[in-house]
């Protein structure tokens, strides 16, 4: 009887000495697999390291003084099988001289495409019907602030931006502190992560 | 011989013991009723769903470049195609559709009540998968609303404090919309959600199963967390009978008729879309969601600015928080909808309010028409026997897009009021003053227009009435 007892106890501490090197193991194991999943599905992340980047528009001479012309410039951070969507648009408002405001295409309600009125020198959204004057302030409708505006500069006679990100309230194009049509200085503070509400006070 | 196979199938497999437990489990009597098809309908669009998915996936390419052109290709080219995409619209159309049936139907019957509360949880995580379903679905149909569908998306989730920027760039894979934006949105569509589907109605079938089947409400007759089990229990007891064969049948005309009126649907309307190529440059988008999301982009565009954000956020997570707390505030006594006048009335509010912000969605009052200045000519009327000056003012209404906010007979946008009689409503003194300052949901137009203008548009607008109508007149002078 004691034999036997002793048989099992001794079983029953090896069952457990297995149940715990198994689980053990099981959690070495599994942090080998989950940490790379892991670091793989957060890699979207990393586009936050992704800074934006000079991209030419081409020649000043294409945007004629006193017009607002779009212009489309290829997606800096692309993928071989992007397609069409790496062709993005933005509109370029060349002032005087070298002086130019170049806006994002982007609704800074809710993204949707804003399009040009030389009419009406508007530019009007077909969503929710936000409208903005030609030098960007918000005109009407339930837009928070004006267009989100590029940072720009001119070099032997092209037009460049800083761009490369999708424009949204926490992280809107890197110009805003700029009075409108000036050129920028190099790195102007950056105001992402704020949510800016006033859109309408720029110094223009 | 056959019996004898039967048998021996039997005796390995338990196939009876499987079906008293599942299919031939005792339900009330009362459930026989066309009031309780809507949970199974809601399965078989499921079913529906999967098949025609999969099928779909043997040809969709879920690649940026690629999409579109395949969608095409299965439209036009693909035999049956064009039937099967138009069958997963439809579907996914009645899915939404009766899945809402059913969450109504459960909620006046007073199903979620004691104890059933972890079966109303889990449907209701069920109808928000299903919701998540319907948008993904939205953007595999890759075309221009989906890319700025997508837009729209990351831009509610740049509202976010502090996490918005890195919320975007999670969403779309990225800092833009791109090659991986597709794929993402491709997985959670084809295997997360639907494996999330998938499991969750195995457990909220398990529940029912559990708990047996709601019967149907008798005015008067309360809930009580003591007594409840028991009598259940007693009733089917003594009075309970097999859902096989006997509850079936309306089960089974109702998924007939379920599934012939999708087959009719997808036959009669054909395939939604894709509309135009998903390719940015492409502005000439007017980006509209599928019918469900509608009362979604009416309230955008509805809402105050100063709550927009906060309600954006917040009301979303509210709604789904009352809707989880249904059966811990009210899980208990009466169950018939004819003795809950608050619940017949919220339904009645919350279906009022949905219908109306979706009809409104349907035709988007609030945005300019963005052509209506080229295309939609001042009908004659208002035109004739006007003087040079105010023809020249008829001119501008067209040439500086006003008609694109302001219709004129009818024609052009609703943004702005009507200007058909405007002339009885302003005098010439308000109008130089709301052209040139605008005001209102109207932009200024002092800089765009010279005074020599200014005068022309005034003088058309002051002759906009009608029949002789008195003009506005300042009392103040």
């Amino acid at each position: 009887m004691m034999v036997a007892n002793e048989e099992k106890a001794a079983s029953v501490s090896r069952r457990n000495l297995l149940v715990k090197a198994g689980i053990a193991l099981n959690a070495i194991a599994g942090a080998l697999i989950g940490i790379p999943i892991l670091g793989f599905v957060v890699s979207g992340l990393k586009g936050r390291s992704q800074k934006d980047t000079w991209i030419s528009l081409g020649s000043i001479s294409q945007f004629p003084e006193g017009e607002t012309r779009m212009a489309v410039y290829r997606n800096p951070y692309t993928r071989p099988w992007d397609g069409d969507t790496a062709q993005i648009p933005c509109w370029v408002r060349h002032i005087e001289g070298s002086k130019f405001q170049v806006f994002a295409i982007n609704c800074t309600h809710l993204g949707c495409p804003v399009r040009w009125f030389p009419g009406s020198h508007l530019f009007m959204c077909p969503c929710h019907g936000g409208a903005f004057y030609e030098d960007g302030t918000r005109a009407s409708g339930p837009p928070p602030r004006g267009l989100y505006e590029y940072k720009y500069k001119v070099e032997d006679g092209a037009l460049s931006v800083m761009g490369g990100h999708l424009p949204t309230l926490a992280d809107p194009l890197s110009s805003r502190n700029t009075p409108c049509g000036q050129p920028c200085p190099e790195s102007p503070a950056s105001n992402k992560g704020l949510i800016k509400i006033d859109g309408d006070s720029r110094p223009c | 011989m056959l019996r004898s196979i039967a048998l021996w199938l039997e005796e390995r497999l338990n196939i009876t013991k499987v079906f008293e437990a599942t299919a031939g489990h005792k339900v009330p009597p009362s459930t026989n009723s066309w009031f309780y098809v809507f949970g199974s309908g809601t399965l078989i669009c499921f079913v529906i769903q999967i098949i025609t998915g999969i099928c779909l996936a043997f040809v969709y390419v879920p690649s940026t470049d690629q999409a579109w052109t395949s969608l095409q290709y299965l439209n036009h080219q693909q035999f049956l195609g064009w039937f099967l995409r138009a069958v997963h619209n439809w579907g996914s159309n009645f899915m939404v559709g009766i899945m809402t049936l059913h969450l109504v139907q459960t909620f006046l019957f007073g199903a979620y009540k004691y104890p059933r509360e972890l079966t109303w949880l889990s449907g209701c995580v069920l109808f928000l998968c299903t919701l998540g379903m319907a948008f993904t679905g939205q953007i595999m149909r890759f075309d221009q609303d989906a890319y700025w569908g997508l837009g729209i998306g990351a831009s509610i989730m740049g509202r976010m404090p502090f996490i918005g920027a890195d919320l975007v760039r999670v969403v779309l894979a990225g800092p833009i919309i791109a090659g991986e934006t597709l794929s993402r949105f491709f997985t959670l569509h084809v295997f997360v959600i639907p494996g999330l589907i998938i499991a969750i109605v195995s457990m909220h079938l398990r529940l029912v199963l559990n708990k047996g089947i709601n019967e149907y409400p008798k005015p008067g007759v309360l809930v009580n967390k003591e007594t409840y089990v028991e009598q259940y229990e007693e009733h089917i007891h003594k009075e309970g009978v097999p859902f096989v064969p006997n509850v079936i049948g309306k089960d089974l005309i109702f998924g007939g008729c379920l599934i012939l009126a999708i087959c009719a649907c997808a036959f009669y309307f054909g395939p939604a879309g894709p509309t135009g190529p998903p390719n940015p440059t492409l502005i000439r988008a007017l980006p509209k969601p599928d019918f469900y999301f509608l009362p979604i982009f009416a309230s955008l565009a509805l809402l105050p600015d100063y709550m927009e954000t906060f309600l954006l956020l917040v009301a979303p997570v509210i709604g789904i928080a009352v809707l989880f707390l249904v059966p811990f505030v009210s899980g208990t006594g009466e169950k018939s909808y004819r003795r809950r006048p608050i619940a017949v009335l919220t339904v009645l509010v919350a279906f009022l309010a949905l219908g109306l912000l979706a009809w409104l969605g349907t035709y988007s009052p609030w945005s300019p028409k963005m052509d209506a200045w080229s295309s939609k000519p001042i009908p004659l009327e208002f035109l004739k026997g006007r003087s040079p000056l105010q023809l020249e003012g008829a001119l501008l209404i067209q040439s500086k897009q006003c008609h694109n906010c302001h219709s004129l007979g009818g024609e052009g946008g609703m943004r702005g009021p009507a200007l058909d009689v405007v002339a009885t409503r302003l005098t010439r003194d308000q109008l130089i003053r709301q052209v040139i300052q605008g005001g209102g949901n109207m932009p200024a137009y002092g800089k765009n227009l010279k005074p020599a203008e200014v005068d022309a548009l005034v003088s058309f607008m002051e002759s906009l009435r009608p029949n002789y109508q008195p003009g506005a007149h300042d009392f103040s002078r």
